[in-house]
């Protein structure tokens, strides 16, 4: 293994052919291209399929008939185009169908722009399309992280039979780092696909639907769902902690790369004398509630601050599991701004102002200026 | 003594057993039939995929006796695609209605024809929306009263019906395009003969292949079976004449 | 430090993001964690492509960085939109050759590259690239001399005649930016 410096779109598509994925659909958005162009090139040297459809409509729908014959499929958009997919996906979500899909945010609501965002938290996480179903959502905050969690997203479609998404912002997309892929990408045994079409030789003929019109199979299907979306949040919950211990004044919850931006400010504060922890949700469906919780209600943590490039979406859920047990409080810059370290910085020090607790004195405003100045 | 009894008429092996909850004269049954006798012919049936739409025909898995996908409405030829390029060695094919196909899945079946997919799409048109209730259908003739265009649909605000075979066979990507009927028994024979040629075409690996279907709904309609068997020969056909419209030949 | 960043700039053929991308891989070569961010959208459009390198011996955090240490440009609108942008007690590399401003500014330290006029000479005119990274190595120790040579022995190995070349002008680039750098420990 070596490592290559890769684009992370080009990175994302390099590791779900590593993952074993023959066949990726697409309809060219920014900021997510280049996965196109590469498989493009990529497919054909693998006996893989690639295939440019009519619309994200359309596409999505490939997927799905693509995903019945219980190969590995894939495609990626970004946010507008995601938002064509919904009615595919819900019916994925419903047929039980493993596919892969990414989504590279980028501004919204309508066409927005195409800086990076994080406004796609809620058609994420929360459903998107209609009906009783989760998607399983993990977000990278490196390219290398992107590459990992891109072939464990085709193990846990598999393992669930459940559309996985992992959502970056644009920067995920278009930045560059060093990147090292397995030679073969490793993986715990999966059960077989019974349910793949492949003809009703010496079986029954078999159907790939989402269709219940008898309200009780349908409930029936609805708790099966709802069973494995259970099972998840026991098994699949991930996360990673920066500098979150004791002696923290300040929890910031973010995730994707605006929690590394967060890091840094962490940092800094740190070099300052004041100790801030990071809690970053790796999957944002299941989301890690009781380690969050755990970490909100720290002794001497004055204030969970989640910071998020939205206006307060993932904070929603922030509040739901702190309770209040904490005070809550919430930064964001959405549009395609991205908010700086020096952002974060202040608001981590407006928060200390506000929340003074015993320490107070500790923090002087001359502390807080000297943090600030460049 | 000696059995002389021969098989003359049975049901094929590519249909199941199940009652279809078609209304009585509606023609999907002898359209099913004439696939399932297709696939039966070409003993393609345990290679088979078929993709049902969202319509009256959504129930179409119940009816075959191969495996099948449902689709949302007006997706079954990106799903078909999708599953086709993965599975080039199967045979796939689409069941769409109207509605289905002209309307909410314009979009889809125009570039799955212009890609050339290498499947096969029997389109039922019978000029309205059945399962939800007779509105009306891209299909809908001109001055035909649908629960939607209750003084007969004007094509000064709703435009003219669709002539989705003549309209495909512009694209210049080779397909094979046949519009037949079933409302007589001669008509049930041609169209016999161009479904089982649509999945020769995509046995063969050659092109993409679209067979529509002339159908009644006298539930809709509004008129009895015999009633719209007639119906459809004096108003459907002059409009939507039956024949030839593309062969992949012609395109040498 | 642990940490460094530097921005490219200047207009698209004038190998900003190459630039980077050498840098980036020098980086790697050190066993250095490295992230390359390039500006995209509708700013590609207006003139100043850039884009951004961050080195460090520990783990990157925002890959987003307002105030860089060193900033490149290599073209007058560039300049104009990134001078202010040198954080305090960083270098500004100004490509001498296309821009006829200096810098005000007192804070940071400021190299005059002719960089086009040097690749020009050296043969191989689209070098002026190489040239202003060799100077901004010489006067900052990013990364090592050899790693980049290195690189650019690796990068572009397949075409002997440019390869000469732009070595040729990373040497010349580094010699300049080394003999400013001890002018400057002088005074």
């Amino acid at each position: 293994m070596t490592k290559v410096l890769m684009k992370g779109n080009e990175a994302i598509a390099e590791a779900a052919i590593k993952a074993g994925c023959r066949a990726y659909f697409c309809y060219p958005i920014t900021p997510q291209s280049e996965v196109a162009e590469y498989m493009a090139k990529r497919m054909p040297e693998v006996d893989g399929v690639f295939l440019q459809g009519e619309s994200e409509v359309g596409v999505g729908n490939m997927l799905f008939g693509a995903a019945a014959t219980g190969r590995r499929v894939f495609s990626t958009s970004s946010s507008p185009g995601i938002s064509l997919m919904q009615e595919s996906i819900s019916y994925m979500a419903g047929a039980q169908l493993p596919v892969v899909l990414v989504n590279i945010m980028r501004g919204g609501p309508g066409l927005g722009g195409i800086l990076p965002a994080q406004s796609d938290y809620f058609q994420s996480v929360k459903g998107g399309g209609h009906g009783d179903y989760r998607l399983l959502v993990l977000a990278p905050s490196t390219i290398q992280e992107a590459v990992d969690l891109m072939m464990l997203s085709f193990h846990l479609a598999d393992k669930y039979r459940n559309p996985v998404m992992m959502i970056g912002d644009g920067m995920i997309g278009q930045m560059m780092e060093p990147v090292e892929f397995p030679d073969k990408y490793e993986e715990p045994p999966l059960p077989d696909k019974p349910w793949a079409l492949t003809g009703a030789a010496g079986r029954k003929a078999q159907v790939v639907k989402s269709l219940f019109l008898d309200p009780i199979m349908l409930e029936k299907n609805s708790w099966l769902l709802h069973e494995k979306y259970e099972q998840m949040k026991l098994n699949e919950t991930r996360f990673e902690l920066y500098k979150v211990n004791p002696k923290n004044e300040i929890l910031i919850i973010s995730y994707g790369t605006m929690a590394r931006i967060c890091q840094t400010a962490i940092d800094e504060l740190e070099e300052h004398g004041i100790s801030v922890g990071l809690f970053r949700p790796v999957s944002l469906f299941p989301f890690p509630e009781q380690q969050l919780l755990k970490a909100a209600t720290q002794k001497g943590v004055k204030a969970v601050l989640t910071v998020e490039m939205s206006t307060a979406q993932m904070h929603e859920d922030v509040q739901r599991i702190v309770m209040g047990k904490t005070p809550t409080e919430f930064f964001g810059r959405t549009g395609g701004v991205v908010p700086s370290p020096q952002e974060v910085i202040d608001q981590v020090m407006g928060l200390l102002d506000k929340y003074p607790g015993k320490k107070k004195a500790q923090h002087s405003a001359s502390k807080s200026k000297k943090a600030q100045g460049k | 003594m000696a059995d002389n009894s021969k098989t003359i008429f049975a049901r094929p092996d590519s249909m199941t057993e199940n009652i279809t909850h078609y209304c009585p004269g509606c023609t999907h049954g002898i359209i099913h039939r004439l696939v399932a006798e297709a696939l039966d012919d070409l003993g393609v049936r345990e290679k088979t995929v078929g993709v049902a739409p969202v319509g009256c025909s959504v129930l179409a898995y119940n009816y075959f006796n191969c495996d099948f996908l449902e689709a949302p409405h007006g997706r079954a030829p990106a799903l078909a695609t999708g599953f086709k390029r993965l599975r080039p060695d199967m045979i796939v094919f689409t069941y769409q209605g109207d509605g289905d196909l002209a309307s909410i899945g314009g979009n889809e079946i125009l570039h799955t024809a212009n890609r050339g997919e290498k499947v096969t799409t029997i389109f039922v048109n019978n000029a309205i929306y059945g399962m939800t209730g007779g509105q009306m259908a891209p299909t809908t003739l001109p001055g035909q009263i649908t629960t939607t265009s209750p003084a007969g649909r004007d094509t000064v605000s709703t435009g003219y019906p669709l002539r989705i075979s003549e309209l495909l066979s512009t694209l210049a990507t080779p397909s094979y395009i046949e519009r037949v009927s079933v409302h007589t028994p001669m008509n049930i024979v041609k169209a016999k003969k161009a479904i089982r040629r649509a999945f020769e075409y995509q046995l063969e690996g050659r092109c993409f292949s679209l067979v529509e279907v002339l159908s009644t709904c006298p539930t809709n309609w509004g008129i009895t079976p015999g009633e719209s068997t007639k119906w459809l020969d004096e108003n459907m056909v002059p409009f939507f004449p039956l024949g030839v419209f593309k062969e992949p030949e012609n395109m040498a | 430090m642990s940490q460094y960043e530097v921005t490219f700039a200047g207009f698209g053929g004038q190998g900003i993001m190459t630039a980077g991308q050498l840098l980036s891989y020098a980086g790697i070569a050190e066993d250095k964690q490295v992230v390359w961010i390039p500006s995209y959208g509708p700013e590609m459009r207006g003139g100043t492509a850039y884009c951004t390198v961050v080195v460090s011996k520990t783990r990157i955090g925002s890959p987003i960085i307002s105030n860089p240490r060193c900033i490149c440009v290599f073209n007058r609108p560039s300049f104009d939109k990134f001078e202010p942008m040198v954080k305090a007690g960083g270098l500004l590399i100004v490509n001498s050759s296309l821009i006829n401003s200096t810098s005000d500014r007192e804070d940071i330290r400021t190299l005059y590259v002719p960089a086009n006029e040097m690749a020009i000479k050296a043969g191989n005119p689209k070098s002026s690239n190489i040239v202003v990274l060799g100077a901004l190595i010489g006067a900052s120790e990013v990364v090592k001399y050899d790693s980049i040579e290195k690189t650019i022995e690796k990068k572009l190995g397949h075409k002997k005649e440019a390869l000469e070349s732009n070595l040729k002008v990373l040497k010349q680039g580094y010699e300049l930016g080394r003999k400013a750098m001890k002018k400057k420990a002088k005074v």
